[in-house]
C-alpha cells in the first residue's frame, strides 16, 4: 500500500532520535565546580593522596559532594563555588610542593550516564573562556646545534681512532674536516660513513677536504624531533594547570597550537609554558661546617640548599657546568636497576667538565634542580616576579674523570628520572620556541557569547516555527517536529564525536543548518501541493512529492557537504567550527526531514482516503 | 495559505540580457571596489594585536585615544564593538615591541589611566606571518571547494550546469567581497566562513533550479530550451522564496541577537542569500542557456528514466 512505513522503519527513527536525546541528555546537568590534586614531577596522586586530602576536608569541615582518583589525579567535586575555594587553598596550603592544586570546572553528568560514554559538547575558547597559543619552534636554531654537535662528534671520532687532522669547521655546505694526507683522509672517511649513515660525505683529494652535510631525510629528521621534543615538555607544563580537556598539537611544520579552555589566570598559564628548568654541577663544601651553616654562619664561598625532603647541603657557590651545555638526556636503569639520568653534553661543555672533575675525584658534587617559577607578585613596571627555585637533587661522588657523556644517580623514581631527563633536555631546548599568536577570552565574554548564541538560535528557530506552521498547516507542524530533532540530533552527534567541540561560528553554523533543513522539507510540501494541483489523488501526491523531491535534496545535500567538508579539512579556527556543526547539520536535517517527516505523515495521513490535506 | 500562486509561466528569461549587463557592472564595480578601496582585512590576515575591554559605564572614547596616543599607541584604531561599555582596540604589529606584552601593557595603562574595573574581555595577538599563512589557506579553501563542486556537478548533471553554477558561486563571492569593500567592513575569518557558507547557500539554490530543468527537458516535448528554463523557474519560484525568507528570519536573528563577534558573519549572510537566489535565477540558469544546453544534451537517458518511473508507479 502506499504511504505506510515498514514497522522497522518508524522504529529506526524512533530509535535513532532517542539514542540522539539520550546523548544530547549531559548537556542539561551543567558543571560542578571542583578541585584537581595532580602530583608534579613525576608524582602521581594514589590511593594514598585520595584518603589524605579527604582527610584534610573532613578535618577542617569543608562540604565536598564527592571524591574520586582518576587517571592519576584526585578530583573533588564541590556544591558551590565558595566552598571550592576555600577547599584549593586548603588543600594548596598542606599538600606541599609535590602536588599541584587547581581549580576545575568538571561535567556533571550522572554516572550511568557517563558509564555508557555520555559526555556533554566541549566548548570552544570563545564560549568557555580561556586562552590558545601558537608557538613557533625555531628550525633554524635547532639545525645549527645539530650542526655543533657534529663538530664536536667528529673531534672525538677522529681523535679516537687516532686519525691526523688539520681542522674541523662549519662551512657553506656542510662541516669541512681538512687532512694533511690522503691516507687519513680515506681512514676517516670510510669511519665516518659506517657510523653515520644518514649524512652525506664529499671528499675532494685536491683539497685533502673532507665534506659532510646532513641528508634531506637528516635535516627532517631533526625539524621532527625538535617539534616532538617541545611537544612533550609542553604537555608536560600544561598538567601542571589542571586544565580539563587541554590541547596540545602540532600544527604544520613548526607549530604547536595550545589551547587551555576555561584558564581564566592567563598570565600563570603563559608564565607556566615560558618557565624553564635547568640544572647546575657544583662542588659540595666539605670544609665548611654544616651546623654552623644552619645557624647562619655559612662561608662566604658557600651556600646552603636543600633537597626535596628538607635535608640541607651545603654547596660551594662555583658552578662547574650549567644545564645549556646539554644536548640530550634520557633515563635508564643502572645495574642494581636504579633509576638513572644519562646526560650528554656538546664539546665545550664535555671539556669543561672533563677539566674540572679531573681534580675533584674521589669528593662529593652535587647536582641542583634550578626552575624559575612566577609569583603572584607584580614589580614596579608591573611585570611579574618570578621566584628561582633551587633544589638538591642528588649528591654523588666523583669516581673518574667525566667527560661528554655521564649519568646522575639519586633521582628517585623512574617517572622522576624520566621527568628529569625532559625537564633537562628543555632547560637547554634544542629549538627555542616563541609564542607568536595569543587569544584569550575573558570568562565573562564567553558565558555572554554562550546566551547570545542559545538566544540567537531560540529566536531563529521560534521564528521558522511560527512561519512554518502558518504556511503549511499540519504539515508544517511536522516540519517543526523534524526541526526539533535535528537540533537534538547535532547536539547529540556533538557530544558524542571526541574531537567536536563547540564554538561561536558553530553556532551560526547550527543556525543556517535550521534555515537550510527547512529546504529539504519545502521542497517536498510545495512537491506535493504541485501534484494534487495536477489532479492526483491525496496519497499519490505525497508518493510523487517524496519522491520526486528525493534527488533534488540529494544533490543539493551532497554538493553543500562537499563545500563543508573541504573547510573542515583546510579551514583552523571559526572556519573549522563552523564546517563541523554544518556538515553534521547537513547528514542529521537529511535524516529528520526526509527520512523522519515521512514516518509521520505516513503514520497520521497514510493508508486513508483523503479527499484533502492540511498542507 | 500561499504566497505566490503562478497560473502563468513567468518569461524569466525574456529578461536575461539585462539580467547579464546589471550582473556584469556588479561584478566590474566589485573588481575595481576591491581594487580600489581593498578589504578591510582583520586582525587574522594582518597580524597584530586586539584588545577587547568591558568598562563598567559608557567608554569615553576621545579619553580612551588620548590616552593611547600619549602613550605611544598612536596607530590604535578603538571602536565600540556590540554596547556602549564593550570597545576594541586594534594594534598593528610592531617590530621593537614583543607582541605578546603589547596586549597587556594596553591593557594595565588603560586600568591606570581611565577605569580601574575595566574588564579583559578578549585579547588576541596574531603573529604576520600567521595571517599570511591564512590568507593563503582560506584562498586555498575556496579554490579547492570550488573545484571540488564544479566536479561534482558536472558528474551529476552536465558540464554546461557545471559551469553555471561554478560562475554563479563567483558571482556571488564577488559581489559580497565587493559590499565588504564598499563599506568599509572588517574582514576577518568568521566573515570568510560566511562566504564559504553563501557558496553553500547559492550552490544549494543553483541545483535545485538545475535539477528540475533536468527534469523538464526529459519530461516536456515540447518548446525551445529558453521556455523550459522558464517553466522550470516558474515551478520552483514559490519554494526559492520560502526558503530565502526561512533562511532570512534565521539570519536576522543571528544579525540581531547574536552579539558583535558573529555580526560580519550575519551580514555577508544576510547579503549572500539575497545574491544567492538572484544568481540561481539569472546567472546559473542564464549561463548555461548561453552556452546552448538542449534537450539533446539531457534526453539520451529519458526513455530509460519514463520507463522505470512507469513501472514503480503501477500499484
Amino acid at each position: 500500500m502506499l504511504n505506510k512505513s515498514p514497522l522497522w522503519k518508524s522504529l529506526l527513527v524512533l530509535f535513532v532520535v532517542a539514542f540522539g536525546a539520550l546523548y544530547a541528555s549531559p548537556n542539561l546537568y551543567g558543571e560542578d565546580p571542583a578541585v584537581q590534586v595532580s602530583g608534579l614531577r613525576g608524582v602521581e596522586a594514589d590511593a594514598a593522596t585520595l584518603d589524605n586530602v579527604r582527610a584534610q576536608l573532613e578535618q577542617d569541615k569543608i562540604d565536598f559532594a564527592s571524591i574520586a582518583l582518576e587517571k592519576g589525579q584526585v578530583l573533588v567535586r564541590f556544591h558551590d563555588t565558595e566552598s571550592q575555594l576555600k577547599g584549593r587553598d586548603l588543600l594548596d596550603e598542606n599538600l606541599g610542593n609535590q602536588f599541584s592544586v587547581a581549580l576545575n570546572l568538571t561535567p556533571a553528568t550522572p554516572e550511568w550516564l557517563a558509564d555508557i560514554g555520555g559526555t556533554p559538547m566541549k566548548l570552544g575558547l570563545d564560549l568557555s573562556g580561556g586562552v590558545s597559543f601558537l608557538m613557533e619552534v625555531n628550525m633554524n636554531e635547532a639545525i645549527i646545534k645539530a650542526k655543533e654537535a657534529m663538530v664536536g662528534d667528529f673531534r672525538n671520532d677522529l681523535r679516537g681512532e687516532k686519525i691526523r687532522y688539520r681542522s674541523v669547521k662549519e662551512g657553506a655546505k656542510g662541516i669541512n674536516i681538512q687532512f694533511r694526507n690522503v691516507e687519513d683522509l680515506a681512514k676517516a672517511k670510510s669511519l665516518l660513513k659506517k657510523r653515520y649513515r644518514d649524512l652525506l660525505l664529499v671528499d675532494n683529494e685536491d683539497t685533502l677536504m673532507l665534506t659532510a652535510s646532513m641528508t634531506e631525510q637528516k635535516l627532517k629528521e631533526t625539524r621532527e624531533y625538535a617539534l616532538q621534543q617541545n611537544i612533550t615538555i609542553i604537555r608536560n607544563r600544561v598538567n601542571e594547570l589542571g586544565v580539563a580537556e587541554p590541547l596540545v598539537q602540532r600544527q604544520g611544520q613548526k607549530h604547536i597550537v595550545i589551547e587551555l579552555p576555561g584558564v581564566q589566570d592567563t598570565a600563570r598559564a603563559k608564565e607556566i609554558l615560558n618557565a624553564t628548568a635547568t640544572i647546575e654541577f657544583r662542588m659540595v663544601d666539605t670544609e665548611g661546617d654544616l651546623a654552623n651553616a644552619l645557624n647562619g654562619r655559612v662561608p662566604g664561598s658557600s651556600e646552603l640548599l636543600y633537597d626535596r625532603d628538607g635535608k640541607p647541603t651545603l654547596l660551594k657557590k662555583r658552578v662547574m657546568l650549567t644545564g645549556d651545555h646539554i644536548v640530550d638526556a634520557g633515563s635508564s636503569f643502572d645495574e642494581y636497576s636504579r633509576p638513572q639520568v644519562n646526560i650528554t653534553l656538546d664539546s665545550p661543555g664535555g671539556s669543561k667538565f672533563s677539566n674540572a672533575t679531573k681534580n675533584n675525584i674521589g669528593k662529593p658534587m652535587a647536582t641542583v634542580f634550578i626552575e624559575y617559577k612566577a609569583t603572584d607578585k607584580l614589580d614596579p613596571q608591573g611585570n611579574t616576579v618570578f621566584e628561582k627555585i633551587e633544589e638538591v637533587i642528588s649528591v654523588a661522588t666523583i669516581q673518574a674523570r667525566l667527560g661528554k657523556s655521564f649519568r646522575i644517580t639519586g633521582a628517585g623514581s623512574q617517572a622522576e628520572a624520566h621527568n628529569l631527563a625532559l625537564l633537562l633536555r628543555a632547560g637547554a631546548l634544542i629549538a627555542p620556541i616563541q609564542i607568536v599568536e595569543e587569544r584569550t577570552v575573558g570568562p565573562t565574554l564567553g558565558a555572554e557569547n554562550v546566551q547570545l548564541g542559545f538566544q540567537a538560535i531560540m529566536m531563529g528557530f521560534g521564528l521558522v516555527f511560527i512561519f512554518m506552521m502558518i504556511y503549511y498547516r499540519a504539515f508544517g507542524v511536522v516540519a517543526n517536529l523534524a526541526l526539533g530533532a535535528n537540533l537534538v540530533l547535532i547536539v547529540g552527534v556533538m557530544s558524542m564525536i571526541p574531537g567536536a567541540t563547540l564554538t561561536l561560528p558553530g553556532m551560526a553554523g547550527i543556525v543556517l543548518t535550521v534555515g537550510m533543513a527547512v529546504d529539504a522539507n519545502v521542497l517536498i510540501f510545495e512537491r506535493i501541493r504541485e501534484e494534487m494541483r495536477q489532479g492526483k489523488s491525496v496519497q499519490q501526491a505525497i508518493h510523487q512529492g517524496y519522491d520526486a523531491a528525493f534527488s533534488t535534496i540529494l544533490d543539493a545535500n551532497i554538493t553543500t557537504l562537499i563545500a563543508a567538508l573541504i573547510l573542515f579539512a583546510v579551514g583552523t579556527g571559526p572556519i573549522k567550527g563552523f564546517a563541523v556543526t554544518l556538515s553534521i547539520g547537513i547528514v542529521t536535517s537529511m535524516f529528520t526531514a526526509v527520512v523522519g517527516t515521512r514516518t509521520v505523515v505516513n503514520a497520521v495521513w497514510g493508508g486513508k482516503r483523503l479527499e484533502k490535506l492540511s498542507i | 495559505m500561499q504566497i505566490l500562486r503562478l497560473k502563468e509561466t513567468v518569461n524569466f528569461m525574456a529578461f536575461r540580457k539585462v539580467a547579464m549587463v546589471f550582473s556584469i557592472v556588479l561584478m566590474i564595480s566589485a573588481i575595481s571596489l576591491l581594487m580600489v578601496k581593498k578589504l578591510n582585512f582583520g586582525l587574522d590576515f594582518t597580524g597584530g594585536t586586539l584588545i577587547e575591554v568591558g568598562f563598567e559605564e559608557a567608554a569615553d572614547l576621545t579619553k580612551i585615544r588620548q590616552v593611547l596616543d600619549s602613550n605611544g599607541f598612536e596607530d590604535g584604531v578603538v571602536q565600540l564593538y556590540g554596547s556602549s561599555r564593550d570597545i576594541v582596540i586594534r594594534l598593528a604589529q610592531r617590530e621593537d615591541v614583543k607582541a605578546e606584552m603589547l596586549g597587556n601593557q594596553v591593557l594595565s595603562i588603560l586600568q591606570q589611566s581611565t577605569d580601574k574595573n575595566i574588564d579583559m574581555r578578549r585579547i588576541e595577538f596574531v603573529g604576520a606571518s600567521v595571517g599570511e599563512e591564512l590568507t593563503e589557506q582560506g584562498g586555498l579553501a575556496m579554490l579547492t571547494a570550488l573545484i571540488c563542486i564544479l566536479v561534482y556537478v558536472a558528474f551529476r548533471f552536465e558540464w554546461r550546469f557545471a559551469l553555471g553554477s561554478v560562475v554563479a558561486l563567483f558571482h556571488d563571492v564577488l559581489l559580497t567581497l565587493g559590499l565588504f569593500a564598499l563599506l568599509g567592513l572588517e574582514f576577518d575569518l568568521t566573515v570568510l566562513a560566511a562566504i564559504l557558507a553563501v557558496i553553500g547557500y547559492s550552490l544549494n539554490d543553483t541545483i535545485v533550479v538545475s535539477d528540475r530543468i533536468r527534469e523538464n527537458f526529459r519530461k516536456i516535448r515540447e518548446g525551445g530550451p529558453a521556455e523550459v528554463i522558464n517553466i522550470s523557474l516558474t515551478q520552483t519560484l514559490s519554494r526559492t522564496f520560502i526558503t530565502s525568507i526561512t533562511t532570512l528570519l534565521v539570519l536576522a536573528a543571528l544579525f540581531f541577537k547574536g552579539g558583535a563577534l558573529i555580526h560580519g558573519f550575519a551580514t555577508a549572510l544576510l547579503f549572500g542569500v539575497f545574491v544567492g537566489t538572484y544568481s540561481s535565477i539569472y546567472v546559473a540558469s542564464a549561463v548555461a542557456l548561453a552556452l546552448g544546453i538542449s534537450k539533446e544534451d539531457l534526453i539520451p537517458e529519458v526513455i530509460e528514466k519514463e520507463g522505470a518511473e512507469q513501472e514503480q508507479m503501477m500499484p
